[in-house]
């Protein structure tokens, strides 16, 4: 994996804000090379950028400086990116089926065919028997695997991910985590994914990238994937003496980063 | 349990009660001379006059009139007011032209734009369409503009990230967004149709419940002018009722 060609080019990356007359960067050069199908994780303090890099991405916010560079797969007639956000971002009026088969919409898809093709999504997302439902029936994780579904089905070359399980409980957080790496282990996509828990981080990444505190710049990268091959198991990695390490390296490599980011978070107010 | 089962039942009772009770007062004091009954008749001889009227068609004749000027001006009202509000809310190019104009006329009231109407539209039926499309469409428009306003940001975000068009940000993201927010709008513009059409009937017209209620008064036949109120009262609630049903079939996933 670490001989192949990369799949997203970031080269000093950029993002001020001005704020009340006053400019904040967000983004302080971020490079970095993202391999073809690697699962990427990227922690950093509150307001380190890293929602905003993903933003960047995925051509809902503009850089400042620097470039994205995607190397697309030929044919390029599948969608360069999709995002899993993690507000609540299904639309409540539309059924399970139609949220999971919008993107496929979008792209001109006439209805038989989209929903031919979301159905084993929805199924291998645990909603059979939910095609039909509207959001308002469905608990929050339900909600949340029909936000994965619709990314999935959308099959874009790249997934990004903004803390698409913050707002769920921990048991369900644990389920969604374990079923992400099945459907993706066997998409072979590559994904950006934003966090801030450092375990999610370690269970679910190849690397992960560590940035500094606002503005945000690429302190770390922490290769896991040499320590855990896949397919992982959720369990099977929590409970690994390794894990306990690499949770110490990379808290290590943050805590600093979290105090100085409530530092200038302070001085800002 | 049982004790807050039971009074939900009394509550009913008295909900139904209330205005019985009223209404028998009414009776009372008419037949007693209380009250004088040249003006106030009595519940009694109203009823009577409504089945006369209910039977002879009389009353048919006019509520269909005031019904069809109601449903043809308030469609008309209501389309041109979603297609504009959500060019409003939606395109910023669009809300500069016609945002500022309406913000300036819409403190007109409506019924004051009366004769104007008939001078463009004539004395006819095009004018009351005219003068009830013209206080539905300022209604809708506003709601619709600020219902597109309202849709969350993240709905808007998916919309871009999965590339949809702009027809599609339309029909599948900005119309179903501001849907309770359209429906509110149309609920308001419902009861003001209502006024302004029997104000404008009482004006202009030769049929219709505000010709009946007016013309009722002016001969005297105060019976008349009461069965035309109540007939009134009838048309708004079941109004209310149709929009309460058109709410929850269009919006089910807006739960009250």
């Amino acid at each position: 994996m670490s001989v192949a060609a990369p799949k997203v080019r970031l080269r000093d990356l950029r993002r001020s804000f001005v704020l009340h007359g006053r400019t904040f960067e967000a983004l302080d050069g971020v490079s970095l090379d993202i391999t073809a199908g690697e699962f990427l994780a990227i922690v950093g303090p509150s307001g380190c950028g890293k929602t905003t890099m993903l933003r960047i991405v995925a051509g809902l916010d503009t850089q400042t400086h620097g470039t994205i560079e995607v190397v697309r797969a030929q044919p390029a007639s599948r969608p360069v990116n999709s995002m899993v956000f993690q507000q609540e971002s299904i639309f409540p009026w539309m059924t399970v089926r139609d949220n999971a088969a919008f993107g496929l919409k979008a792209r001109g898809i006439g209805k038989r065919q989209r929903y031919a093709m979301v159905q084993p999504i929805l199924e291998r997302a645990g909603l059979a028997g939910f095609e039909n439902a509207l959001p308002y029936q469905l608990s929050g994780g339900m909600k949340q695997r029909v936000a994965l579904a619709r990314a999935f089905a959308n099959d874009p070359e790249i997934l990004l991910m903004d803390e698409p399980f913050a707002a769920l409980d921990e048991q369900t957080k644990l389920i969604l985590q374990g079923e992400l790496l099945r459907i993706w282990e066997a998409s072979g996509k590559t994904v950006l994914y934003v966090t801030h828990s450092i375990d999610e981080a370690i269970t679910l990444a190849d690397r992960v990238l560590v940035m500094s505190a606002r503005p945000g710049r690429v302190k770390e990268i922490i290769d896991i994937a040499g320590i855990f091959s896949r397919p992982r198991d959720v369990a099977i990695v929590k409970s690994n003496p390794s894990y306990g390490e690499l949770f110490a390296r990379i808290w290590g490599e943050l805590r600093n980063e979290v105090a100085a980011g409530a530092n200038t978070i302070e001085q800002a107010a | 349990m049982t004790s807050r089962g039971a009074n939900v039942v009394v509550n009913r009772l008295i909900s139904v009660a209330t205005p019985l009770l009223l209404l028998a007062a009414w009776e009372v004091a008419a037949r007693t001379h209380a009250i004088d009954t040249r003006f106030f008749s009595s519940p009694t001889r109203i009823f009577a006059q409504f089945w006369l009227m209910l039977s002879d068609g009389e009353l048919l004749y006019h509520t269909m009139a005031t019904v069809t000027r109601i449903l043809i001006g308030f469609f008309i009202g209501t389309t041109v007011g979603i297609v504009l509000g959500l060019a409003i809310g939606l395109i910023p190019t669009v809300s500069a032209a016609l945002q500022p104009l309406v913000d300036a006329t819409f403190p007109i009231p409506k019924v004051g734009l009366l004769p104007l109407v008939i001078i463009l539209f004539g004395i006819g039926e095009a004018s009351k369409y005219a003068i009830i499309a013209i206080s539905v469409v300022y209604l809708v428009i506003i709601n619709t503009a600020a219902g597109v306003r309202q849709i969350e940001r993240i709905y808007l975000d998916v919309g871009r990230n999965y590339h949809a068009s702009r027809l599609m940000m339309f029909t599948d993201v900005a119309l179903p967004g501001a849907l309770p927010s359209i429906v509110t709008g149309m609920k308001v513009s419902m009861g003001v149709s209502l006024i302004v059409i029997v104000t404008a009937e009482s004006l202009a017209a030769k049929s219709g419940i505000g010709y009946l209620i007016w013309t009722s008064w002016q001969v005297f036949e105060v019976e008349k002018m009461y069965v035309g109120l109540f007939v009134t009262a009838i048309l708004g609630f079941a109004a209310s009722l149709l929009l309460d049903f058109t709410e929850r079939r269009l919006i089910p996933w807006k739960r009250s």
